[in-house]
């Protein structure tokens, strides 16, 4: 099992060091580089080629890749071009925020989902199964960004109980205020996670219910209740890594939902990169995110070999 | 976005049966379609849908591009603007339609691009194994290090807005996905007597894998394709919801919803609108891929 545990961390510098490549190479298809955009057309050219010496943009690309990587790698993330301000602090607070909203999320979307899932799978084609089962697809296909905006529509202009923009005061959430903010984009990114993990409950629970163990247990004349506490622990693994996976999906994928709350986080950051073109920023915001997603399948996958036996090679 | 973890397919071989039923597997696909009346409604709105867009000069009201200053943000029922007007006075019912010119266009074809891509290149990796499937799994595997929206998001931002680097940065993280599915569903079957008797009596790779493999994979990868294209229609519209995807004067769902993003403190209902044709449209494809999946009996 150790052999597997660390096989499995290892493989991560490989995908790492061509998750890097590929955000270099993005990086180097962007029309211009960072110095056109920095430098105005009138200036001379000294200042120019002085300006990209600076920034070893004057280098072969090889030698440029291996600087960049090495800064990055260092927790070097150089400076905005745009506001002049370190990336790195940026980048924090704004990852920061992005937590404060997936985490409750993803707790809410799995306990929702594994709920909906399991009582769809054990009345499995009445209505309640229909139902539930609608909600999942429903979870599914719904653009959540635009569910951001429905909720925005109900809670804060009809209804007016909620706001509907911004993170509110600063500082550690803990007062009424700030959780209230919290409410609507933690439920719109729930969506997702609740759709995608009670459909894997439904369609897992419903195998185990198929299998021989279960009928055992049940004429062995275990109560209903002992039977059900068996089948959880077997549908518990994969809904556990799809949980990880989610978050992961949350963190890196919540550019459409912050946008719509106008919430400060790693998505806001992005936006606002692109369309400054800040690409100091706009780059470590994706190596970053990109990362972390990487560390959060790991941390899946070993977690899942601690508790399933049966994935140890 | 949605489920892209590893799936297990196992194809239904089971050729003795449907040498006794007397027909092809696809009849019988279709035969099973006919009976579900879930999966057939759905598909006639899908068709409802496609044709309305395509068509949309017959069946727009209004010039899309023409507004009026006096006629701002009306809700539906307004007299000859039965859905109601935008934030510039322009027909929503009109640029509804012509909109979905784009957001079918952008989620349809990256899907349909990356199923050519990334079914060959799973085929491949399946059919050889070894150096070749650990070549194409791991840079895979890279690709993968992306959440979906992200990698989207990051190609659009690097590259520019626009409807072609819209559709080049979704068949990029389209790829990845049908790569790995197609590469187990291959392994699988190529694991099967029948093509080892294929290799036995001579037959080449190409032909082995167009004749005895082609053939028992298609069905599991084409659900699965089906099932991305509802992603990428909201993939899509979001991208362009960010301002990444379709540019001004052209429109889409996902554009509108950020145009009339402002509008929502004035006329919520109007704002909502486009939203709730990308969520019909997703379902929908949803749905349908549901009902494929039970007609094929593809397990996933």
């Amino acid at each position: 099992m150790w052999f597997f545990l660390v096989r499995r961390v290892l493989y991560a510098i490989p995908i790492l060091l061509g998750v890097s490549l590929v955000v270099f190479l993005m990086m180097k298809m962007v029309p211009g580089d960072a110095a056109d955009i920095m430098i105005p057309p009138e200036a001379p050219k000294e200042v120019a080629e002085m300006i990209r010496a600076r920034f070893g943009l004057d280098q072969p690309v090889h030698i440029q890749y291996v600087r960049w990587l090495q800064s990055m790698a260092t927790g070097n993330f150089g400076t905005s071009i745009f506001t002049n301000q370190p990336v790195g602090s940026e980048l924090f607070s704004a990852l920061t925020n992005t937590f404060l909203i997936a985490t409750p999320a993803v707790f809410v979307g799995f306990t929702c989902g594994v709920l909906l899932g399991t009582l769809a799978a054990f009345n499995s084609g009445t209505w309640l199964d229909k139902l539930f089962s609608s909600m999942a697809i429903a979870g599914v296909s719904l653009p959540h960004y635009w569910v951001g905006m429905v909720l925005v529509a109900i809670f804060a202009v009809v209804l007016n109980v909620l706001p509907g923009q911004g993170m509110g005061p600063e500082g550690f959430p803990g007062s009424w205020e700030q959780i209230k903010h919290l409410v609507l984009p933690v439920v719109t990114l729930s969506l997702i996670p609740m759709g995608v993990i009670s459909r894997l409950v439904r369609a897992n629970v419903l195998e185990i219910l198929s299998m021989e163990f279960v009928t055992a247990l049940a004429a062995k004349g275990l109560r209903r209740r002992n039977v059900l506490l068996h089948i959880m622990k077997n549908a518990a693994p994969s809904a556990l890594a799809l949980m990880g996976l989610q978050f992961g999906y949350l963190l890196g994928g919540s550019i459409l939902v912050e946008t719509v709350f106008n919430w400060p986080g790693s998505g806001s950051l992005l936006n606002l990169a692109i369309f400054r073109r800040d690409i100091p920023v706009l780059s470590a915001t994706i190596l970053v995110l990109a990362t972390i997603f990487v560390a959060i399948n790991i941390l899946v996958d070993v977690l899942q070999t601690l508790i399933d036996p049966r994935i140890r090679r | 976005m949605s489920d892209q973890s590893p799936i297990a397919v196992l194809p239904e071989i089971d050729a003795l049966k449907r040498a006794v039923a007397g027909k092809s597997y696809w009849r019988r696909v279709g035969e099973q379609l006919l009976r579900d009346r879930l999966t057939l409604s759905v598909m006639l709105l899908l068709s409802v849908i496609i044709i309305m867009v395509l068509a949309a000069p017959l069946f727009a009201t209004h010039d899309p591009t023409v507004g009026s200053v006096l006629k701002r943000l009306k809700s539906p029922g307004y007299p000859g603007h039965w859905l109601g007007t935008d934030e510039v006075g322009r027909d929503l019912w009109s640029r509804i339609l012509y909109a979905g010119r784009y957001s079918l266009l952008c989620g349809v074809l990256p899907v349909l691009l990356a199923l050519l891509i990334g079914g060959v290149l799973g085929l491949s990796a399946g059919y050889f194994g070894g150096t070749t499937n650990s070549i194409i799994m791991r840079s895979m595997d890279v690709l993968y290090a992306f959440p979906s929206i992200l990698l989207a998001v990051a190609i659009c931002g690097m590259l520019g807005s626009g409807i072609g680097n819209t559709i080049l940065a979704l068949t990029i993280t389209f790829i990845p996905p049908l790569v790995r599915i197609s590469e187990t569903v291959t392994t699988q079957v190529r694991a099967f007597e029948f093509v080892e008797a294929a290799r036995a009596s001579g037959a080449r790779p190409l032909s082995i894998m167009h004749f005895h493999i082609l053939n028992n994979v298609l069905g599991p990868i084409l659900v699965y394709a089906t099932s991305l294209i509802s992603i990428s229609i909201i993939l899509a519209a979001g991208l362009s919801f960010l301002g990444l995807g379709v540019t001004p004067p052209d429109t889409e769902w996902g554009l509108m919803l950020n145009n009339l993003r402002q509008a929502i403190w004035v006329n919520p209902l109007v704002a909502a609108l486009p939203g709730a044709m990308i969520f019909i449209t997703s379902m929908c494809f949803n749905l349908m891929s549901d009902g494929l999946r039970g007609a094929m009996d593809v397990r996933m």
